[in-house]
């Protein structure tokens, strides 16, 4: 295993983070203000508490669980793609490296840096919120299988995508919608019946209902089932890098 | 010699159906300089593409030192450094440490005071710490180059290196070549211009339609295939060429002033003693006379036009 290659993918990824830090800091900082300003304080007053916890610490997990999921999506794909899109992409494919190498040192970057943001989110929050985690282990756990996931997601997006367009395409349309239909903000028994069995269908809602529940001991549906689809998600997003690599899907002529 | 590069029976057709290489069979020396000549579109980066592991071979073999460059793809690509045809840098890292990421994903240690070195060697250093934004496209092609060299390859691939720089810059980088080539380096350089291959290169191939139609070495090539052309210029007009003259297919020029053989170096028939002596014997008037060796170009010209 090529691991110096590895370490220098990771780098240099990192390097871009460190590069944008006060925008990377900054932006989150301000975002999970805002939030707190908005639906904590003038919304949040005025709404019941859920499950005995008020909405202000109710909303954390899905707050941090939104800005994980796009951070990761978007860091990933980015990652890939810019040196697919400035033909940079033609160093890897020359170098002793496996695709496997490619993927930890992409992935594991992009990963690093949505934990990194959910600490500061999380830190934010507590600012304005008493924070307790019922169990920071299994918080932990959801968190780093969640930032691997959607990373993993995110260099497929990167991968299948030729230009901008495509790139923004799938978090946009897709992922945004998602995290917010999926209980992000609210509990799902909050929804007439019939949209609490649309929203099943909703994977983001396992991630959020399991992440909430490592904080309150509270969830939409059971812990063990979100942590399958957290499970599957991941099994899902390898298989089909997998096949890519196999392939040498949009990587390799 | 030992051969480094050994291509046997290549060929890649692309998804489009488009035929890039048909059954190329090559050999490269280790420490030659080959430039593989053709026009655009011929398969000449397709052909360094593929050994390099940036395409995959439709079918047909390639070994670098001895392995496969599918099966033992990380002992290959150690071996090869790869200077690609466009200027593609991320504008935003500095020369040092986008040389340092290059040398790092080919798995080596860190090497400062050989990095150092390799830029002074390449006119960098003073650059070192710049972005790579801030550079001109001739120190792009240096910086390029110096990552393509920051492993210490035993191969290195030049694609097109001199494409849109100025003849300076030119000049430059064929110093460096002869520099790695004593430095016991093979390289390999795909190029438009005769003139790189006529002055770097020990073996000559041409390339055009994904077919290799040839590789010799270029004395050789030159010496072989090269056309002379006898001129002569007369102290007076003539309106036609005297019939005595007739079996050596001579030209005259419109303002019947000169008149110019040409003939093959390598066809034993032609003695030009012969053909001097029947001009003379035809009674013109000889002022002055010259003799053309053709170039390269005029030799891979007549090739493609052939093919």
């Amino acid at each position: 295993m090529n691991l110096m290659a590895i370490k220098v993918i990771y780098l240099n990824e990192m390097m871009r983070f460190w590069k944008t830090l006060f925008q990377s800091v900054a932006s989150p900082v301000i975002s999970t203000a805002l939030y707190f300003v908005v639906f904590g304080s003038a919304i949040g007053s005025r709404i019941e508490n859920i499950d005995g916890v008020s909405y202000g610490l109710f909303i954390v997990p899905g707050l941090t669980m939104l800005s994980v999921l796009t951070q990761s999506i978007s860091n990933a794909s980015f990652g890939i793609f810019f040196p697919k899109f400035t033909g940079t992409i033609y160093e890897l494919l020359s170098a002793p490296v496996s695709f496997y190498e490619t993927l930890i040192g992409y992935v594991g970057a992009a990963s690093t840096k949505s934990l990194i943001l959910a600490t500061i989110i999380l830190v934010t929050a507590s600012l304005f919120v008493e924070l307790n985690i019922a169990h920071p282990f299994w918080m932990l756990g959801f968190l780093v299988l969640t930032c691997i996931s959607f990373s993993l997601f995110g260099f497929i997006i990167g991968l299948w995508a030729d230009n901008f367009e495509k790139l923004q395409i799938i978090p946009l349309l897709i992922i945004t919608p998602l995290v917010f239909l999926g209980g992000s903000f609210y509990s799902i028994s909050m929804l007439p019946p019939l949209w609490q069995k649309v929203t099943l269908f909703n994977p983001v809602l396992y991630l959020v209902s399991g992440f909430r529940w490592s904080f309150f001991e509270i969830s939409d549906v059971g812990v063990g089932l979100s942590l399958l689809m957290v499970l599957l998600f991941l099994s899902v997003c390898i298989a089909i890098i997998a096949w890519m690599f196999n392939t040498g899907y949009k990587l390799k002529q | 010699m030992d051969s480094i590069i050994s291509i046997k029976d290549l060929s890649k057709i692309y998804n489009t159906g488009f035929e890039a290489l048909k059954n190329v069979n090559l050999e490269i020396n280790k420490g030659e300089i080959i430039a593989l000549l053709g026009p655009n579109g011929a398969g000449k980066t397709t052909l360094i593409s593929t050994i390099c592991g940036i395409v995959s071979p439709s079918s047909g073999t390639v070994t670098v030192g001895g392995f496969d460059i599918i099966s033992d793809f990380r002992k290959t690509r150690e071996m090869i450094g790869l200077v690609p045809q466009e200027l593609t840098l991320g504008a935003f890292d500095t020369v040092w440490s986008t040389i340092r990421f290059s040398r790092g994903l080919f798995g080596s240690k860190r090497d400062d005071a050989y990095l150092e070195q390799l830029l002074k060697d390449l006119s960098l250093y003073d650059k070192k710490d710049s972005e790579i934004r801030a550079l001109s496209g001739g120190m792009k092609r240096r910086v390029l180059i110096a990552k393509a060299l920051s492993h210490n390859p035993k191969v290195l691939f030049l694609d097109e290196p001199t494409a849109g720089v100025d003849v300076e810059l030119r000049k430059d980088m064929w110093k460096i070549v002869n520099k790695l080539r004593s430095q016991g380096v093979t390289i390999i350089l795909t190029t438009h211009y005769i003139e790189e291959a006529e002055e770097i290169a020990d073996r000559v191939g041409v390339i055009n339609n994904g077919e290799l139609l040839l590789v010799e070495q270029k004395e050789h090539l030159m010496e072989s295939l090269g056309k002379k052309q006898l001129v002569i210029d007369l102290k007076e007009s003539v309106k036609k060429i005297p019939p005595s003259l007739d079996k050596y297919n001579i030209e005259l020029t419109d303002d019947g002033m000169q008149i110019s053989y040409t003939y093959v170096v390598k066809d034993e028939e032609v003695e030009i003693s012969d053909v001097l002596n029947e001009i003379s014997n035809s009674g013109l008037l000889l002022k002055d006379l010259k003799i053309v060796q053709s170039s390269l170009e005029d030799i891979f010209v007549d090739l493609v036009k052939e093919k």
